[in-house]
């Protein structure tokens, strides 16, 4: 990934303009400039097999030109990416903005389909924005992305959203969902989701899931969990096998 | 359980046979127990424990924990290595975590105060066998008042430590005869008496009179008694142990420490040591490898290179090591490592020195990831393990002194990262 989201997720120590993205870091003030260039000289010296443009991304919540500029900057850079790639066998992914206004989304499009790139990112959305909006945009973009390209939907994400969007038309998802809630306790079943620090689990000697397979469920009991939830960080990683294991 | 000594000239050199619920288990004398916290291998689930090798056949679960999930175990019923996701492991239950500060001037002749998450429980000998009885260990300790190494402890508290201990153990022997759900478990029996060594011989030859399973040396955890009286005080109480019972020790976990123990007829100790040198972002590197010239190895796994890396150190790094840190490892998230790309130590056969290396780790580390745990916890495992594979190898060859020679030597060499003459 180029680091874009990062502009969204650490507004207030960032500063964007047409050159890239300032960051100034909490630790001691050192700033750095992420580059369109310098996001893909790292990401070519990492190696990665798919790389993500570097965007000008805004929140999803944001209203006003900032979200034009956003979009057209993000084509331009898009440019930048492409001519800045030493290594052609890293696939370098484009990725479209807009914010949630379907003529910008549209102009976005339009241009970006024009490059000649491997796989398309839907991104600035999965911010907080009302599902209304969202599906309408991820709708509206793999309507206008050509059939024989990975669609990547950015940062999608609850169970729910990944049914609406696979119908919609996406391929390829991220989110942090799963394994970050196992982190915080959180269990992931069919028809929710446990609570696992919740004193309810204290004598309950079922696994997780009965029908689930995965080792956790195989060998440990929530009532197990829930007391080594309490003394060492094994019952994050048995949560996290766990919540892997239900998203596959 | 049966215990078979190699015979003379070895040391105690053997093995604890028929462990376990259908007496298949083994443990190599002299060896050491399993650290768990809530029966879990700490930052490890059960597949990447596997993945360590040489697992010690007996773990260790500690009281204090166990005692909070009493109500859970009891209408469980089935037993706490089953609880717990081990069924087919032999489980030792030691009175307090060797890790846990146990606050002092808390037991009284009747009960003994433990600490868990919920604060502070105090427990009759009675109400110490209920909760054994729901946990049903394999083994474990007698319920005891090692309230004697904070330091200033007067002879008349060594006393009660030793009369308190062997009033438990009686009552205990009692409940133990009628209690059925503990008919397969062994009862070690404690022998306390802090640093008087009048006090230290009554308990160990009145403990001895008891018909115990085996024996656990208490009170000799921290650092407030003096090295010399520490020795001669575990000496003088083996000595008066019968040679067919396993002896135990709580609290030590040093290399240098654990040589000296085995030495002075102490056969199992616990493994918490790998885990407080994981928790302050270190691995341990010493060399326990007596075939070779012990000069070179020393230099080898510690240092001359380690050492004379400290051109351009940044004081601050170092100052952040843990204070508790010893000679037998490296601080990875000293800035050194950054860009270190050998593994945490040449030659180790662990999943984490096959797979990566000491810049990665120091990147876990900077980054506060749950994984630096996870790859030090397995090393530092796997090591502590293969040390004591040494030790038993050496007893076989009679190197054990090499191997001492060895370990001491890399003891006084200060911490790897040290500035030369610091």
């Amino acid at each position: 990934d180029s680091g874009g989201f990062q502009m969204v997720s650490l507004v207030e120590l960032s500063q964007v303009s047409e050159q890239g993205v300032h960051f100034r870091s909490p630790y001691g003030g050192a700033e750095i400039l992420l580059s369109p260039e310098r996001s893909i000289e790292i990401q070519n010296a990492l190696g990665a097999d798919i790389m993500m443009q570097l965007d000008d991304v805004v929140s999803s919540t944001t209203t006003g030109p900032r979200v034009e500029e956003a979009m057209h900057r993000s084509i331009r850079w898009l440019d930048r990416c492409i001519a800045a790639n030493r290594c052609p066998q890293q696939q370098l992914f484009a990725i479209i903005q807009g914010g949630l206004d379907p003529a910008l989304r549209a102009q976005c499009l339009r241009e970006m389909t024009q490059r000649s790139v491997p796989g398309f990112a839907i991104g600035g959305l999965s911010g907080g924005e009302d599902k209304d909006s969202f599906w309408r945009m991820v709708k509206l973009s793999t309507d206008l992305l050509p059939r024989d390209r990975p669609r990547y939907l950015m940062g999608v994400g609850y169970p729910t959203d990944l049914v609406v969007c696979v119908a919609l038309g996406c391929d390829m998802f991220d989110c942090v969902y799963p394994t970050r809630t196992a982190r915080f306790g959180s269990a992931l079943v069919p028809w929710g989701c446990l609570q696992l620090k919740n004193k309810e689990f204290t004598k309950d000697f079922r696994p997780i899931d009965p029908d689930c397979r995965c080792p956790t469920c195989r060998r440990h009991s929530r009532a197990f969990l829930h007391a080594l939830l309490r003394s060492d960080t094994a019952a994050l990683h048995h949560l996290t096998v766990h919540n892997i294991a239900y998203q596959v | 359980m049966k215990m078979k000594l190699c015979g003379v000239g070895c040391g105690r050199l053997g093995t604890l046979a028929g462990l376990g619920r259908n007496g298949a288990a083994a443990l190599t004398l002299p060896g050491c127990l399993l650290y768990t916290r809530t029966g879990s291998a700490p930052h490890l689930t059960r597949d990447t424990l596997q993945v360590v090798g040489g697992v010690p056949a007996v773990a260790q679960l500690t009281l204090p924990t166990m005692a909070e999930l009493h109500e859970v175990l009891e209408e469980y019923k089935e037993g706490a290595a089953k609880f717990i996701g081990m069924p087919d492991t032999v489980l030792y239950c030691s009175l307090l975590d060797p890790v846990a500060p146990c606050p002092s001037g808390y037991n009284t002749n009747k009960t003994v105060s433990l600490w868990g998450t919920s604060g502070r429980m105090e427990l009759t000998a009675s109400k110490f066998m209920d909760i054994q009885r729901a946990i049903q260990p394999d083994w474990f300790q007698c319920i005891s008042d090692g309230d004697t190494i904070s330091g200033e402890v007067s002879r008349k508290r060594a006393k009660k430590s030793v009369d308190r201990s062997l009033s438990f153990l009686d009552v205990c022997l009692q409940l133990l005869e009628k209690s059925p759900e503990l008919q397969g478990s062994v009862m070690f029996g404690a022998i306390e008496g802090g640093d008087i060594l009048e006090e230290r011989l009554r308990s160990a030859r009145e403990t001895a009179k008891r018909p115990v399973g085996g024996f656990l040396l208490d009170g000799f955890q921290g650092s407030a008694m003096i090295k010399e009286t520490k020795l001669q005080l575990i000496a003088s109480v083996t000595a008066e142990l019968p040679e067919d019972k396993p002896r135990i020790i709580h609290g030590i976990g040093r290399p240098d420490e654990v040589l000296e123990c085995i030495e002075r007829g102490v056969d199992i100790f616990e493994s918490f040591f790998p885990f407080q040198v994981t928790e302050r972002g270190c691995a341990l590197v010493f060399s326990y490898d007596y075939h070779s010239d012990p000069e070179a190895a020393a230099l080898k796994q510690n240092g001359a290179q380690d050492v004379e890396k400290n051109g351009a150190e940044d004081q601050d790094e170092i100052s952040k090591a843990d204070p508790e840190m010893t000679p037998f490892e490296i601080f990875l998230k000293n800035k050194r490592y950054q860009d270190d790309f050998g593994p945490l130590l040449e030659g180790c056969t662990c999943y984490c020195c096959q797979r990566h290396t000491r810049a990665y780790v120091h990147h876990l580390l900077v980054t506060n990831e749950l994984l630096a745990g996870v790859l030090l916890m397995m090393h530092n495992f796997q090591h502590y393990f293969s040390f004591f594979s040494a030790i038993q190898d050496a007893l076989r060859d009679n190197k054990l002194d090499q191997l001492k020679k060895l370990v001491f030597k890399q003891a006084l060499q200060g911490p790897a990262n040290a500035k030369p003459g610091q």
